[in-house]
C-alpha cells in the first residue's frame, strides 16, 4: 500500500443514476413513460416532469392501480418504468405484479426506489426487505439489484432495451463507485470484483461495497477472499456459484434483505444441489427490525466490514480439511 | 351485423357454452349466460378488430375483467375466427391452452391475464392513457361483475380515469346481482352504481344487458367524459330454471337438466 493516502471515496445516490438515463432515454424515445404514485421527488422524476410533463403519469396514492396502468401502457405500445417506494411497489401491488406484468409478460420496467431499509427510522412498513422473495419467486421476472451509481446506469439501459418485464431494486443510500465506467450490464452475470482462494462472498446492492472492504481486513490477516457482485437475483448465475464452491470451499452472502428467501436462499438452492460447501446467510434474520438509519441496521445485524470478516473467518474453519 | 343477426349469434354462443360445461364438468356458467350479448355486440359488431392480426395496434382493446366467465369469451374469440372452434372441446384438458382463466401469452385476442377480480380496469386505464399519449384511435372496453365492484382495485382507477380524461374508455358492469355466495344486495351492495361513478365524473348509461337494441348504442355512445355501462343482466340469462338464482355461479347440470337447457337454447339457432 506504501504511502497512499486513504480518502473517504465519494458516494452517489442511485437513484440519480437512474433518472439521469431515465431522461436521456426519454429523450431518444417517445414511448418512454414513467408512472409514479405520488412519488415524483421520492423518486426523483422532477427533471422528467418538467421535460416532459405529459408523459408523467401519476396515478396517486394508488399502488395497485400504478401497476395495471403500467401494463395497460405496455399494452398500448409504450415502455412504462413504474416507480415507487419498493415496499408498496412489491408489496401493495404483489398481484397485480403477478397477474398483469408476469404472468401477462408485460413490457414494463417496475422500479423499487428506497429498497432494502433505506427508509431506515420509518420502520418496519417502509422497509423493503422481503422484495427478492416476493419477486424473485414470480416466472418472467428477472430481479436486479445494482451496488453503484455505474451499475444502476447499465442496468436501467439494459431493461430499457430487454423485451418483457424487470424489477429494479434501488437503494436512496449513498454508495461509491465499484464498476469501471462504461461497464456493460449483463443479466444473470455475477462480477468478480476481487479474486480469492479462501472463501467466496457474495452480495449485491448496498451490500457489494461493505463485502469487499471485509476483503480487504482479510487480506490483512493473510486471507484471500474472492468477492462477487452479483446484481441479478433472478436469473441467477448459477456457473459462477458452483465454480465459487468448487474453487473456494465457502460462501457467505450479505444483502440488505431478510435472509429468507432473498439473495442468499437463491445461492443456498444452487450450492445444496450442485456443490455442497460451508455457507452463511447474512441479512435480517427474520425480524422487525428496530429503529436505526439503514447503515446502523446493517451494521446492527451483523453486516459491518469487521463483523462480515469475523463471520468468513468462521467459515473458512468449518471447511473440511483436505487430506 | 344487425340486431337479429346478432341475437342469433348469441344463442349460438351459449349453446356452445352450454355443451362445453357440460363436456368439461366445469364453468361459470351463470355469469357465461349474464355476459353473452355483451360479447356479442363487442366481437360481432362495436370492436374495431382484425382476427388475423390479434397485436394490430389500432384494434381496439377488450379486457375480460371477470375473467372466470373465459369459456364464454373463448368460444367468442373462436367464433369470431381468433382460433379454430374445435379447439373449444379441450376447455380445461390438460395442457390446452384454454384453462378456467384467460391467459393473453397463449391466445390470440386475449390482452392482459385476468382471474384476480379487479384487475381488469386499472390495465383499461392504462391502455386508454397509452392511446390519448399517442394519439392512437382506439377504444377501450372492459367487462367487469357487479360483485367484482366490492374490490378496491377499481375504486383507485375510477377516479384515475376521470382525472386523465379518458373518454375513450367504457366500462361495462354485468350487473346480475349474484356474486358467488349470495346476493350483491345482501353480501355489500353496491347498487346503486349510477351516482356512485356519476360522482366521480362517469357518463352512466343503464340498459338491459340482455337487449342486444339495448346494448349496441350504448357500446358505441361516446361523451367527454369515461362511459359506464350498468348492464342489468340475468345471471344465467336464456336457461328458465337458471336465471336469477345464486345456484347457478358455477354449477355444472346434470344430464336432465343438460337436456333441458340444450333445448331451451337451440329454438332460433
Amino acid at each position: 500500500m506504501g504511502a497512499t493516502v486513504m480518502t473517504a471515496p465519494k458516494l452517489h445516490d442511485c437513484r440519480d443514476a437512474f433518472t439521469a438515463v431515465l431522461e436521456r432515454l426519454g429523450a431518444e424515445n417517445p414511448k418512454v413513460v414513467a408512472v409514479c404514485n405520488d412519488s415524483v421527488g421520492s423518486s426523483k422524476l422532477g427533471g422528467f416532469k418538467a421535460k416532459w410533463p405529459d408523459r408523467l403519469v401519476n396515478v396517486g396514492i394508488a399502488e395497485q392501480n400504478l401497476v395495471g396502468v403500467g401494463a395497460g401502457l405496455a399494452n398500448g405500445g409504450l415502455l412504462p418504468f413504474v416507480c415507487a417506494a419498493a415496499c408498496f411497489l412489491t408489496g401493495r401491488s404483489l398481484e397485480q405484479v403477478k397477474a398483469d406484468i408476469a404472468y401477462s409478460n408485460a413490457n414494463v420496467k417496475l422500479v423499487g426506489i428506497s429498497s432494502g431499509m433505506a427508509y431506515g427510522e420509518l420502520g418496519p412498513t417502509h422497509h423493503s426487505i422481503e422484495d427478492f422473495a416476493w419477486m424473485r419467486v414470480l416466472p418472467n421476472l428477472p430481479v436486479i439489484a445494482p451496488c453503484d451509481r455505474i451499475e444502476t446506469a447499465a442496468a436501467v439501459e439494459w431493461a430499457a432495451a430487454y423485451q418483457g418485464p424487470v424489477f429494479l431494486r434501488l437503494s436512496r443510500v449513498g454508495m461509491p463507485d465499484l464498476l469501471p465506467e462504461g461497464h456493460v450490464f449483463v443479466p444473470g452475470k455475477a462480477n468478480t470484483l476481487r479474486d480469492g482462494d479462501a472463501i467466496t462472498l457474495i452480495g449485491n446492492g448496498t451490500l457489494t461495497h461493505r463485502l469487499l472492504k471485509a476483503a480487504d481486513l482479510l487480506a490483512a490477516e493473510g486471507i484471500e477472499a474472492k468477492v462477487l457482485n452479483m446484481a441479478t437475483v433472478r436469473p441467477l448465475d448459477a456457473e459462477a456459484i458452483v465454480a465459487a464452491a468448487r474453487d473456494t470451499g465457502a460462501i457467505l452472502t450479505a444483502e440488505e434483505h431478510s435472509t429468507f428467501g432473498g439473495l442468499g436462499s437463491a445461492i443456498a438452492e444452487v450450492v445444496v444441489a450442485e456443490a455442497p460447501v460451508p455457507m452463511k446467510i447474512l441479512g435480517v434474520p427474520g425480524v422487525f427490525a428496530p429503529t436505526g438509519s439503514a447503515e446502523f441496521l446493517l451494521d446492527h445485524f451483523g453486516m459491518a466490514p469487521q463483523a462480515i470478516a469475523e463471520t468468513a473467518k468462521a467459515l473458512i474453519a468449518r471447511k473440511p480439511s483436505r487430506v | 351485423m344487425h340486431v337479429n343477426d346478432l341475437e342469433r349469434v348469441a344463442r349460438q354462443i351459449r349453446h356452445r357454452d352450454l355443451q362445453a360445461v357440460f363436456e368439461a364438468g366445469a364453468g361459470h356458467i351463470g355469469g357465461e349466460m349474464s355476459a353473452i350479448d355483451i360479447l356479442t355486440a363487442l366481437y360481432f359488431n362495436v370492436l374495431r378488430i382484425w382476427p388475423d392480426q390479434p397485436k394490430h395496434p389500432e384494434r381496439d382493446r377488450f379486457v375480460l375483467s371477470k375473467g372466470h366467465v373465459a369459456l364464454a369469451f373463448y368460444v367468442t374469440l373462436a367464433k369470431r375466427g381468433f382460433f379454430p372452434e374445435e379447439e373449444i372441446s379441450t376447455f380445461l384438458k390438460p395442457l390446452s391452452r384454454l384453462n378456467g382463466h384467460p391467459n393473453c401469452t397463449k391466445i390470440p385476442g386475449v390482452e392482459t391475464n385476468t382471474g384476480p377480480l379487479g384487475h381488469g380496469l386499472p390495465v383499461a386505464v392504462g391502455m386508454a392513457k397509452a392511446a390519448k399519449l399517442t394519439g392512437a384511435a382506439y377504444h377501450t372496453y372492459v367487462l367487469t361483475g357487479d360483485g367484482e365492484m366490492q374490490e378496491g382495485s377499481n375504486w383507485e382507477a375510477i377516479p384515475a380515469a376521470a382525472q386523465f380524461g379518458l373518454n375513450n374508455l367504457t366500462l361495462i358492469i354485468d350487473h346480475n346481482r349474484f356474486q358467488q355466495g349470495a346476493s350483491l344486495a345482501e353480501t355489500n351492495n353496491l347498487a346503486p352504481f349510477r351516482p356512485k361513478l356519476e360522482a366521480f365524473g362517469w357518463e352512466v348509461t343503464e340498459i338491459n344487458g340482455n337487449a342486444m337494441s339495448e346494448i349496441v348504442p350504448a357500446l358505441q355512445k361516446r361523451g367527454p367524459r369515461p362511459q359506464a355501462i350498468v348492464a342489468h343482466t340475468n345471471k344465467g340469462h336464456g336457461i328458465s330454471f337458471m336465471q336469477d338464482t345464486v345456484d347457478w355461479h358455477h354449477k355444472v347440470p346434470n344430464a336432465e337438466q343438460y337436456k333441458i337447457a340444450l333445448a331451451e337454447l337451440s329454438e332460433g339457432l
